[in-house]
């Protein structure tokens, strides 16, 4: 029941993008279409997992012991700066056709808030190993689902007239306010 | 390009928020008030300030290869101090209970590590130009953001909750408390970024 409220929480309720605002620029930069922005929702899925349960380890069992929790944001960033490289590198030895699915948006990850953010996220929560891991599932997939919905309707947007001082990015802001706001339904659920 | 010019350009003509459309998850995340707004513009610019000097310091001494990274722990550096300072400095709640500053933009501060525009600034200045003159371009730059955010976070309390910097302005009736809520963020800034857009056009 807990893994239950965590998941519908993270995809519904305090959905990353739209009720936090975390990882706005994959949201607004990569959603123009909405096969990209699936396989930028996979790409966020496969590092977001695996960087959340190597920084949980990185947290629990180096900085903790040793005091240095303060070190934190550091310690992070250069790890999950070496673990999208490495990502990239093994992915392109081992799956030739997830890397050519996933390839071009392994780099645009490093800078990808979401990631850091998800990572800072659990510990603050106090989450354990294993609820840190839905988490980080469930948040990707939230996000992955806010970037297919609202590249779904900016490819509809596309095709009817906007005023012109109003084109490119100030109507996707207004759009994304507005699903934002539909996403507050949700609120009463957990 | 003059000192002035290096200062300037970041408060208008490259403004990162309202033109370069650069930063956005704090833009939107920590605008719910001015004062908010402004606590996350002058951190971001104390970062973007000191992260600049060191970095056009020491550009010439890393290989090119590597210098991402070691741009991003420079900048983790101060990011780390910055979150040290206000944990120290702005962490006692409000005389009403409310959140103090620092648990206000909670997530955000570490944060700041991530921002395009403190790494964007590193590669495309600090690295090319001596201290001075990347000191002047953080600062620039950074209180064009600090600007940026104190303008929404401005309207988006006046919409939201009639005050500014908590000095109430608008009776209780004509509040409209989406604007303090995730969607006005969205709205509040497509709509100054079109009325931004306007202006340049009439400058023109």
């Amino acid at each position: 029941m807990e893994y239950i409220i965590i998941i519908i929480s993270a995809i519904f309720v305090n959905n990353i993008v739209l009720a936090q605002f975390l990882g706005i620029c994959p949201f607004m930069g990569v959603s123009s279409k909405i096969s990209t922005s699936a396989g930028m929702g996979g790409a966020v899925l496969f590092v977001m997992t695996i960087s959340t349960i190597i920084t949980y380890l990185i947290m629990h069992y180096i900085l903790v012991p040793l005091g240095i929790e303060f070190l934190q944001t550091i310690t992070y960033i250069l790890v999950i700066a070496a673990l999208v490289q490495m990502v990239e590198i093994i992915l392109k030895k081992v799956s030739p056709a997830l890397y050519q699915a996933l390839g071009v948006f392994l780099p645009l990850i490093t800078t990808n808030c979401t990631i850091l953010g998800v990572a800072i996220l659990v510990i603050q929560k106090d989450y354990n190993l294993l609820q840190s891991v839905v988490f980080a599932v469930a948040t990707a997939t939230g996000l992955a689902m806010a970037m297919v919905v609202f590249a779904g309707i900016r490819e509809q947007l596309a095709l009817v007239a906007i005023p012109k001082g109003m084109k490119g990015i100030p109507v996707a802001l207004i759009t994304a306010g507005l699903l934002a706001m539909a996403f507050m339904g949700f609120a009463g659920i957990v | 390009m003059t000192h002035r010019e290096n200062f300037s350009k970041g408060l208008m003509k490259e403004n990162p928020v309202f033109v370069l459309v650069l930063g956005m998850c704090p833009t939107l995340a920590t605008t719910t008030s001015a004062i908010n707004g402004l606590g996350m513009g002058l951190a971001t610019t104390f970062v973007l300030m000191l992260s600049n000097v060191a970095i056009s310091l020491i550009a010439g001494l890393i290989p090119d290869k590597v210098r991402i990274p070691a741009y991003i722990v420079v900048i983790a550096s101060f990011v780390t101090v910055v979150d040290m300072l206000m944990a120290a400095y702005v962490n006692s709640p409000g005389p009403n209970g409310e959140p103090s500053l620092y648990d206000q933009l909670g997530i955000f501060i570490p944060l700041i590590v991530v921002n395009c525009i403190v790494l964007g600034r590193a590669e495309a200045f600090a690295a090319k130009n001596k201290a001075f003159a990347s000191l002047l371009d953080g600062a620039g730059i950074g209180l064009g953001f600090a600007f940026a955010l104190t303008l929404l976070g401005s309207v988006r309390e006046m919409l939201g909750s009639g005050s500014v910097f908590g000095l109430q302005l608008l009776p209780q009736t004509v509040q409209i408390l989406i604007f303090v809520l995730a969607p006005g963020a969205f709205i509040a800034l497509g709509y100054l970024i079109a009325a931004v857009n306007k202006l340049k056009k009439a400058n023109q």
